[in-house]
């Protein structure tokens, strides 16, 4: 069963369609990639579906209900939780409140506590410098604490922009172990990423955006081998190689 | 000893009305804090609130007055943030700017329309204006107030701002408005908030300030307005412990200019600061090396 269906989702930025009507499904308990060049509107796509950018037409469906006019607050609420491009922590509150600021919609303090501890376990990183401020961390911790942030929230469909972009090869690979590791404890996975490989690797299904438009989709091993897009997105020299990532 | 006599009364008075210059600057840095806007009209909504207590306490007791000008202050910058700003939430920072400009002017001209540009006769609050002689000094009861008032207000604020749930609101939205929602925070409501606080410490200092004269015009409050603009910047535009100390140096300044005889500078003296400061350390004594929201 479809946890999000978006149908026909149409933005314009200032008279520029970013998007020209995509149609697609996240099945509840997935990974499920958007991947495409710059500019092709993945970015764009999450931020519909989290009301930071107006709809012009379309329509979002999420576990049966009609989203499509509630606001970010709303759907947090919900339990539609974005981990934004950039890991964007709030560089000048400590990693504690960072986590804390997570569960805003949340009321009680003691099942906060306990979703804390939850995500200290997984990123025992984290435990150990909660009373650092966010931006003395480096970026893979702070990717961490973004991923950690949005888990307070207790997601239900759990959106990452470009996880992967800016960090090493090493910390890459634990993102992506994590992504797994999140997805198999039943979050919906939604996730957009140039790094194409890893992230089809990694999901269950996949579509391929280009200038605004759904131009493919299959499941991730599908689009894998699918010669188009190892053409366009996967490069030639890792056409037959086992990719270091994972 | 003689020295100390001579000049006390210039240091209590430079002290106390710091104080008031610290809970008006206090609005100014919040707000600049959250929404990267300078509130023209923060000045204006400080001298309303001196004829909300003139005109209230003409038919109502001080007991009833007083509060209800806290109250009305408080509104009134709530309601000139949702009429006049909120709706600029995505435009250029310059039309904030001059919409800011603009309740500016219109508060100073629907006061000059309420009074007929006539000084009303500040009230009288009991104790606070009685007389007190310490250290063969007389001065008015709310010279001693004012700093106490104002260090037990600020200490409160800042508790508040590190230390509750909305206070880390107020923090992470200063610093990313978009990723504030993300969060589920709403960022109208917190904005707000910022307003009622700066409008409420504006409320106090009124009385406090006005207490010391005897009567209020329309732009009785441009003049110290102007001045807590100055610390705030000289503490450095957007820190709250900048605001209170950048607004303590400047009201002792003053009165210490008056008693060596300088009193025709001392108001030169806080915009040669201003200027001063702006050029050679423009993000002000604790200021924040970025000065822009990316």
């Amino acid at each position: 069963m479809s946890l999000l269906t978006v149908s026909n989702l149409q933005v314009s930025y200032g008279g520029i369609e970013a998007l020209k009507g995509i149609s697609f499904d996240v099945e509840k308990g997935q990974i499920v990639t958007l991947i495409g060049a710059n500019g092709a509107g993945k970015s764009t796509t999450l931020r519909a579906i989290s009301g930071l950018v107006p709809i012009k037409t379309g329509a979002i469906n999420f576990d049966g209900r009609d989203i499509t006019s509630l606001d970010t607050s709303r759907l947090v609420s919900e339990g539609i939780v974005m981990v934004p491009e950039g890991r964007r922590v709030f560089a000048n509150l400590t990693v504690l409140e960072n986590l804390k600021i997570g569960a805003y919609l949340r009321k009680d303090p003691q099942e906060v506590a306990r979703t804390i501890d939850y995500v200290y376990e997984r990123f025992p990183r984290l435990k150990e410098r909660h009373w650092q401020l966010a931006g003395t961390l480096s970026g893979g911790e702070q990717q961490m604490l973004a991923v950690g942030r949005a888990l307070m929230a207790r997601p239900r469909l759990l959106m990452m922009d470009e996880p992967s972009l800016g960090l090493a090869p090493l910390v890459v690979r634990d993102i992506f172990a994590i992504i797994k590791m999140l997805a198999q404890e039943g979050i919906t996975i939604l996730l957009i990423e140039q790094n194409a490989n890893a992230a089809l690797r990694a999901a269950d299904s996949a579509y391929v955006l280009e200038t605004g438009r759904i131009t493919l989709s299959g499941t991730g091993t599908e689009l894998l081998n699918n010669q188009s897009v190892r053409d366009a997105y996967l490069g030639q020299k890792r056409e037959r190689k086992r990719p270091a990532q994972a | 000893m003689d020295f100390i006599q001579a000049n006390l009364p210039y240091l209590l008075a430079g002290i106390s009305v710091g104080g008031q210059y610290a809970l008006i600057s206090i609005g100014y840095t919040m707000v600049y804090g959250i929404l990267r806007l300078i509130n023209f009209a923060h000045g204006d909504i400080f001298t309303v609130a001196a004829f909300f207590a003139v005109y209230l306490s003409a038919t109502m007791p001080l007991i009833v007055s007083l509060p209800l000008t806290v109250v009305l202050t408080v509104v009134l910058g709530f309601v000139v943030e949702r009429v006049a700003y909120a709706p600029l939430r995505e435009a250029p920072r310059m039309s904030i700017m001059i919409s800011a400009i603009g309740v500016s002017y219109l508060l100073q001209n629907l006061m000059w329309y309420i009074t007929g540009g006539l000084a009303k006769q500040y009230v009288t609050i009991p104790w606070i204006s009685s007389s007190v002689t310490l250290w063969g000094t007389t001065t008015k009861m709310v010279t001693l107030v004012t700093p106490v008032l104002t260090i037990i207000l600020v200490v409160v604020l800042v508790q508040l701002i590190n230390h509750t749930k909305i206070g880390m609101a107020m923090r992470a939205v200063s610093k990313d408005f978009e990723t504030a929602k993300l969060m589920g925070i709403k960022i109208d409501a917190v904005i707000s908030i910022t307003f009622v606080i700066g409008s409420f410490l504006a409320a106090v200092g009124s009385m406090l300030y006005f207490s010391n004269y005897t009567a209020v015009t329309p732009l009785a409050g441009a003049m110290p307005g102007l001045k807590a603009f100055v610390a705030a910047v000289f503490g450095g535009i957007g820190s709250i412990p900048g605001a209170v100390v950048g607004a303590f140096i400047i009201g002792i300044s003053e009165n210490l200019l008056k008693a060596v005889g300088l009193t025709a500078f001392s108001d030169a003296f806080t915009f040669a600061l201003l200027i001063f400061v702006l050029v050679f350390k423009p993000t002000g004594l604790f200021g924040e090396a970025t000065t822009d929201k990316v």
